[in-house]
């Protein structure tokens, strides 16, 4: 049987190919034009609700060029090219004040994926319980 | 009819209060020279007069039986300020191209509803009058709710950015599938499906209307299995995933029993259909507010009495009560699929759910200005018949906030259930992707899934399955609307 085989697809383009730099500058150039901000964001823990990742920069509200954007990412990645990183826009207009976009640009080189176990509960119920393998060990350590 | 009233003109005092039967246009229901307040509910009606009624007395009449009249004169209305109490119609217009049919415009004074009650609303407005024997036929084609009526109400109890910060999904439009067969796997067997599915790149799975505690699957037994199914594959592919649980039972208690279970497994959505009834929404939008549950509607029974166009009520109406009763989720159309559906007026049924405030677009359907006055949004929901081939149309007519759900077209995939979720997903991001680079993705729709299809075999699988599957039939609910100057004000 056909089974999918990406193991973490958070964000708007993860069942793609990794989108090249210039795929990235042209959803960024959409974002912009929408007069959305754009962030860079990291992380190393992939859990589905760990919302606050790492913030490499504040949203750049005032940023029209998508390169400048682009060259965060490049900073970021010299830095954490083994994390998650993800770009997001921000569109604050009323109504919506939340993201806009969200989608990743970097993945470490090697994705452990998210482990589930289970607590038996009264009446067959389960607790679940979804953990990340990299955050099993110490910050420093993971993904080396 | 009643013939008391000669000269056709409003009575008042003793004359007016006689003992009898009046026309209703002569006892205060037709207002002509009446001018809206802005805390007033207005009611827009499709009116078909039985032969040698005409259009001014047929709109008095429903204005005076969906408010205080009754078929005689009854000298008690003078103990209350009954010019208050009264509907007015205010408007007569002919609608075009139906020489029998006219749209009759109606105000009625905020103090005849309560607050925060659909069900009370609807009593007056879709009550008796539906039955009453001066007109043919009657349709409830739109309303104007006024803004201090609106804030008596919760809305959804999420709404859709909060739903998107919980699901952590942006930028595109969510991804659904209703379990199929609808009807008779196990619990075991069902679940199996929900994994596949959401496993393979789908956000949502979904039970049919019907699927409530019947005796193949018993309702502890599919929410158990189920959230294994959930939990199992948002490890898998590290994002939030849900599956909408169907609390529909033949008792509130009973629907609060199964809301309450899905809470406790850690469930993110349940479900309802449109016929609990409008209390029992309201009650259980209550709870999902109170427990932090999305809540999805499925729209089952609606086409009873929304699909035909001289009879009944248009299903904008029904978006805007549960945009009120307060529902996150909401079947309201495709355009493409096998259900009813014209392109403009399931724009009008989104933009009802989705817009802060809807200008006046009668090419929509949309016949007053309206305010939403910070209720949340609803998602629409396109279901039935949709498949990844037409996905440049999809979001095109439907845009970014809906939930595009392919039943069949996910389990219905060649290569498996996983194949069809992944397929649907891939067509998806890069239609999406295509649409952002600034690509004419509606001519080049097909082009787009081709490329993207390189690179995705189960997309290819998919496309040569489904690529020429349409339904094209004209449909029933369609705009009456020429560009036109008709008042008989």
């Amino acid at each position: 049987m056909h089974e999918n085989p990406r193991n973490m697809t958070q964000g708007q383009f993860s069942f793609l190919p990794p989108l090249t730099d210039d795929q990235i500058k042209l959803q960024m150039a959409y974002a912009i034009k929408q007069g959305w901000a754009l962030s860079v964001e990291y992380t190393d823990d992939p859990h589905p609700r760990n919302t606050y990742w790492e913030m490499w920069c504040q949203p750049m509200f005032d940023t029209k060029d998508p390169a400048a954007v682009m060259t965060e990412v490049t900073e970021c990645r010299k830095v954490y090219g083994n994390m998650y990183i993800r770009v997001n826009a921000f569109d604050n207009s009323r109504w919506r004040e939340s993201v806009a976009m969200s989608f990743i640009v970097n993945r470490p080189k090697y994705e452990p994926g998210l482990a589930l176990s289970r607590t038996e509960g009264p009446g067959r119920t389960i607790q679940y319980r979804v953990h990340s393998y990299a955050t099993d060990k110490p910050k420093g350590e993971r993904y080396k | 009819m009643a013939t008391g009233g000669a000269g056709k003109k409003e009575l008042k005092g003793a004359d007016r209060y006689k003992a009898g039967v009046l026309e209703y246009k002569v006892m205060g229901y037709w207002q002509p020279d009446y001018v809206p307040k802005d805390t007033d509910v207005i009611a827009l009606f499709r009116i078909t007069p039985q032969p040698g009624v005409d259009a001014d007395e047929a709109a008095a009449a429903v204005a005076g039986e969906s408010s205080t009249a009754t078929w005689t004169v009854v000298w008690t209305d003078r103990l209350t300020a009954a010019e208050l109490y009264r509907a007015k119609a205010y408007r007569v217009d002919p609608v075009p191209n139906a020489p029998d049919q006219y749209f009759a415009y109606i105000a009625y004074d905020m103090d005849l509803f309560e607050g925060d009650s659909i069900a009370n609303l609807t009593a007056s407005i879709i009550g008796n009058v539906f039955g009453f024997k001066a007109v043919k036929a009657l349709r409830l084609e739109d309303m104007r709710i006024p803004v201090a009526y609106l804030k008596t109400f919760q809305g959804p109890p999420t709404g859709v950015m909060v739903e998107r910060e919980r699901l952590d999904k942006f930028g595109r439009p969510l991804l659904g599938a209703t379990t199929k067969p609808k009807l008779g796997l196990s619990g075991r067997n069902y679940g199996r499906v929900v994994y596949e599915a959401l496993k393979g790149g789908l956000d949502f799975t979904k039970d049919d209307e019907n699927i409530n505690s019947q005796p193949f699957m018993h309702w502890r037994d599919r929410f158990l299995y189920c959230m294994e199914a959930v939990n199992r594959a948002s490890a898998a592919t590290a994002e939030v995933k849900g599956h909408y649980l169907n609390v529909t039972a033949g008792t509130c208690e009973q629907m609060i029993e199964r809301a309450e279970f899905a809470k406790e497994l850690g469930s993110v959505i349940i479900m309802i259909d449109l016929v609990l009834g409008y209390s029992a929404i309201q009650t259980i939008s209550k709870w999902a507010r109170r427990n932090d549950m999305i809540l999805h509607l499925h729209r089952a029974g609606n086409s009873t009495y929304s699909r035909q166009k001289n009879h009944g009520m248009n299903f904008r109406v029904i978006c805007k009560w549960m945009r009120m009763a307060g529902v996150d989720h909401i079947h309201a159309g495709t355009v493409v699929g096998k259900l009813e559906g014209d392109p403009l007026m399931v724009k009008g049924f989104y933009d009802t759910l989705l817009q802060p405030h809807t200008p006046v677009a009668p090419e929509l359907g949309l016949f007053f200005k309206q305010e939403w006055a910070s209720l949340g949004k609803c998602m629409p929901v396109a279901s039935g018949g949709i498949h990844l081939g037409q996905m440049h149309q999809l979001l095109h007519y439907l845009g970014e906030d809906v939930i595009l759900q392919f039943g069949g077209g996910t389990i219905g995939h060649p290569d498996g259930i996983q194949a069809g979720a992944e397929a649907n997903r891939v067509a998806l991001e890069s239609m999406v992707q295509a649409r952002n680079e600034g690509v004419d993705y509606l001519a080049k729709g097909p082009e787009i899934l081709a490329k993207a299809a390189k690179s995705c075999k189960p997309l290819q699988h998919g496309l040569d399955t489904w690529k020429n599957i349409t339904f094209n039939y004209a449909s029933t609910d369609t705009p009456d609307y020429t560009p036109q100057t008709t008042t008989s004000r």
